[in-house]
């Protein structure tokens, strides 16, 4: 397979973010958003040029798909041990580079219409052709440092633009939240990737991924802790994909990362860089199986499982609907994980790998969608807020409906896209761990109600009055909404398993009834409850809220982990640990170099008279420096 | 050769000169009295030259030309020495050597 090419899927966003912010002060901003739109467009083109080949041409090989690379050394350490920078072409990075394509096109384009008349026009459009470029880069990644490098690279993109509002102080402490925490994760991706570097003396995927390879084996008797290292390090990898993706007890920054522009919120914290962490994983996943026999697969397992409910019950409290949308993605991510988790390796045994790269394909286009109707509703009321919005459905018809398709996706009703991934996802949560799955079906319920909640709140629910008369969004941001309202509708009609699968041979899948009219028995009976208590105005909700009292405010204040962590990071560690550090470096360390500092000037102060800039002085010792000289020599010749 | 004249009274001459010339340069504040004493610690080092030539080694002539050489050279550094506090003087009216250390500023 020729490669050449691939490399300008990444390239040209880079050559755009350049020419846009080197000379965002010259471009007008009309056509900065051109310019924006047409890199990505090129790029997409080829993505799906590139894909078409892959997966209908030439990627197979005896009915498995082929991984090709094209990489050069870029740091050599030993023979073995070297960084390599390239491209990796198999069926999860094609799939993704469709996914992020698709996604930063739309939203590329809804922008120009959202943005209009902001200050940062430019500046937005070049720190959105960064982030795709960065993601493009980590899709594509050929070893463990270059995904690296390019994942430091989404986590900066993610932090300029959730900062993008850079006078509001909200937005400011937010974009660091994100940033410290995702860093705090990465660190222990980073140490988790220097183990590996150690023990196995490669960061080349090809190779950690060889299921015939004898490195992983060879090193699963190296034990710490009753771990094997490998192990071990495979945690710390996951700590980084968990902090990414947004997975309990990390996932305090995605909600405040919603202080960002919407279409921001659509693009990176809900289609793409969130699924990095899942992208993570899935990239390492025969690693991942093989290690200590899956044991690592069960912690991810279990993890995802947590958040797919922790979050699901948050969002049901939340009033602000990017919020709301915010602990959505959360708890869809834990979905992926948990089907990640509990994936096996051969044809039908891999399903959860299948249904969790499925479900990530579907939930980048319903949940961008959300996000873009979201941002839509937003921009017509100019609010975040539930209690400002009701009875949009008058105004806003295209958004309405396609609000509706995209609920009614991640709803998981048939047969829109969401349906057939989630109903893979339990497949492999039911043939693999039970209460696992019971956890998965009571989601898909809560899923359901807190989508429709904030459906019906916004659409229907009372007739608010609003000062300026609301009305439906420009072109420029209505087209992507249909275009990811038809994806939404068709994506689930994808034969996924044939083109990606754990082994990369694929397999048939066939629709299980029972299981998929449970599924979708749990999330009609959500939307009916939203229904009954959102649809018209009435007080059934704060009556419900009422009695659940102490359970209710602990939800809606997202159970305290913000504070807890402040508490932590404030009280214990920084009076305890920060403050006598501190006190030491002020005190000692520094003290002894002003010290030093001080006495130089002392002395020198001192003996400067020395230097007097007459020549007679200097005459004069240089003379008798001789004369002593002399004598010493002459005392010793002497004797 | 001077007949009577040996090596030794030549040389603490020449040493008694050269001290001089340096106490000279060191305490005199005239640059003109400096560049006097300058030029008398060049003589009592070709004094030296001559004398160590003429008596130790008399059959070759390099201490003589050296001594030519070193007169050369006074004269051209004596010539342009001048002509510097000449433009001094014309500066300041003086010839103190107190007066160039303006001239670092």
């Amino acid at each position: 397979m020729n490669l050449n090419y691939i490399f300008l899927i990444p390239l040209i966003p880079l050559i755009v973010f350049l020419v846009l912010g080197i000379f965002s002060q010259k471009i007008k901003a009309g056509i900065s958003g051109y310019i924006g739109v047409l890199g990505i467009a090129i790029s997409t083109i080829l993505s799906y040029f590139a894909a078409w080949q892959y997966f209908m041409v030439e990627g197979k090989l005896n009915g498995v798909y082929q991984t090709f690379t094209e990489k050069t050394v870029w740091i050599h350490f030993t023979e073995s041990l070297h960084i390599d920078m390239g491209v990796l072409i198999d069926p999860i990075s094609v799939m993704m580079l469709v996914v992020v394509s698709t996604v930063s096109l739309m939203v590329n384009i809804y922008s120009r219409g959202y943005m209009k008349g902001d200050d940062g026009f430019t500046r937005f459009f070049a720190y959105l052709s960064l982030f795709t470029f960065s993601m493009y880069g980590l899709v594509l990644a050929t070893n463990l440092f270059q995904i690296y490098i390019f994942w430091e690279l989404v986590g900066v993109s993610s932090f300029l633009l959730i900062g993008y509002y850079y006078t509001k102080t909200s937005a400011i402490a937010a974009a660091k939240k994100a940033f410290i925490v995702t860093r705090f994760a990465d660190f222990g991706f980073l140490i988790g990737i220097f183990i590996i570097g150690y023990y196995t003396n490669t960061f080349d995927f090809q190779t950690l991924n060889d299921p015939e390879g004898s490195i992983l084996t060879s090193w699963a008797s190296t034990s710490f802790m009753g771990l094997s290292v490998l192990a071990w390090a495979l945690i710390l990898i996951f700590m980084g994909g968990a902090g990414k993706s947004a997975m309990f007890p990390l996932h305090i920054w995605l909600p405040d990362a919603m202080e960002g522009p919407t279409p921001v919120s659509a693009l990176i914290h809900a289609a793409t860089m969130v699924v990095a962490g899942v992208y993570l994983v899935a990239r390492l996943f025969p690693m991942f199986y093989i290690v200590e026999e899956g044991f690592v697969l069960h912690i991810v397992a279990y993890v995802g499982a947590f958040s797919a409910l922790f979050a699901a019950i948050i969002a049901i409290t939340q009033t602000d609907i990017k919020r709301v949308l915010a602990f959505s993605t959360m708890s869809q991510l834990g979905y992926m994980m948990m089907a990640l988790g509990l994936s096996g390796y051969d044809g039908h045994e891999g399903v959860g790998f299948m249904a969790s790269m499925f479900h990530l394909f579907t939930h980048a286009m319903f949940k961008a969608l959300l996000f873009l109707g979201a941002g839509s509703v937003i921009h017509a009321v100019h609010s975040n807020l539930l209690q400002d919005m009701g009875g949009l459905r008058k105004y806003m018809p295209v958004t309405n409906i396609t609000f509706l398709i995209a609920a009614l996706a991640i709803a998981g009703v048939p047969p829109l896209a969401g349906f057939w991934s989630k109903d893979e996802i339990l497949v492999a949560a039911y043939e693999n761990n039970q209460f696992l799955y019971l956890i998965g079906v009571f989601v898909a319920g809560l899923t359901a109600f807190y989508i429709f909640r904030i459906y019906f709140g916004i659409f229907w629910g009372k007739d608010t009055s609003y000062k300026h008369s609301p009305h439906e969004s420009p072109g420029s941001m209505v087209i992507p909404l249909v275009v990811l309202a038809v994806l939404s509708m068709v994506a689930g009609f994808v034969p996924f398993s044939e083109f990606i699968s754990a082994d990369k041979a694929g397999f048939d899948t066939h629709i299980n009834v029972p299981l998929a009219v449970i599924a979708t028995g749990a999330g009609a009976v959500g939307i009916l409850m939203a229904w009954i208590f959102y649809k018209k105005e009435n007080d059934l909700a704060s009556r419900f809220a009422n009695a659940f009292g102490v359970f209710y405010k602990c939800t809606s204040r997202k159970f305290y982990f913000d504070e807890i962590y402040l508490f932590m990071a404030r009280t214990i560690f920084f009076k305890n640990v920060a403050a006598p550090i501190a006190w030491f470096d002020k005190k000692f360390v520094d003290g002894t170099m002003e010290g030093i500092g001080n006495k130089t000037v002392v002395i020198s102060e001192k003996i400067k008279g020395i230097q007097s800039g007459k020549l007679q002085d200097y005459a004069f010792g240089l003379i008798a420096g001789f004369v002593v000289i002399a004598f010493m020599f002459i005392y010793l010749w002497t004797n | 050769m001077i007949p009577g004249v040996s090596i030794h009274e030549i040389l603490v001459l020449s040493s008694i000169l050269f001290f001089i010339g340096v106490y000279g340069f060191i305490t005199r504040k005239n640059l003109i009295s400096i560049l006097i004493s300058v030029e008398l610690i060049l003589n009592s080092t070709v004094i030296n030259f001559v004398v160590i030539n003429k008596y130790l080694f008399p059959d070759i002539l390099e201490g003589m030309i050296y001594g030519i050489f070193i007169i050369a050279v006074a004269a051209a550094e004596t010539a342009l020495a001048v002509a510097i506090i000449i433009n001094l003087y014309r500066k300041t009216s003086s010839v103190d050597i107190k007066e160039t250390e303006t001239m670092k500023y």
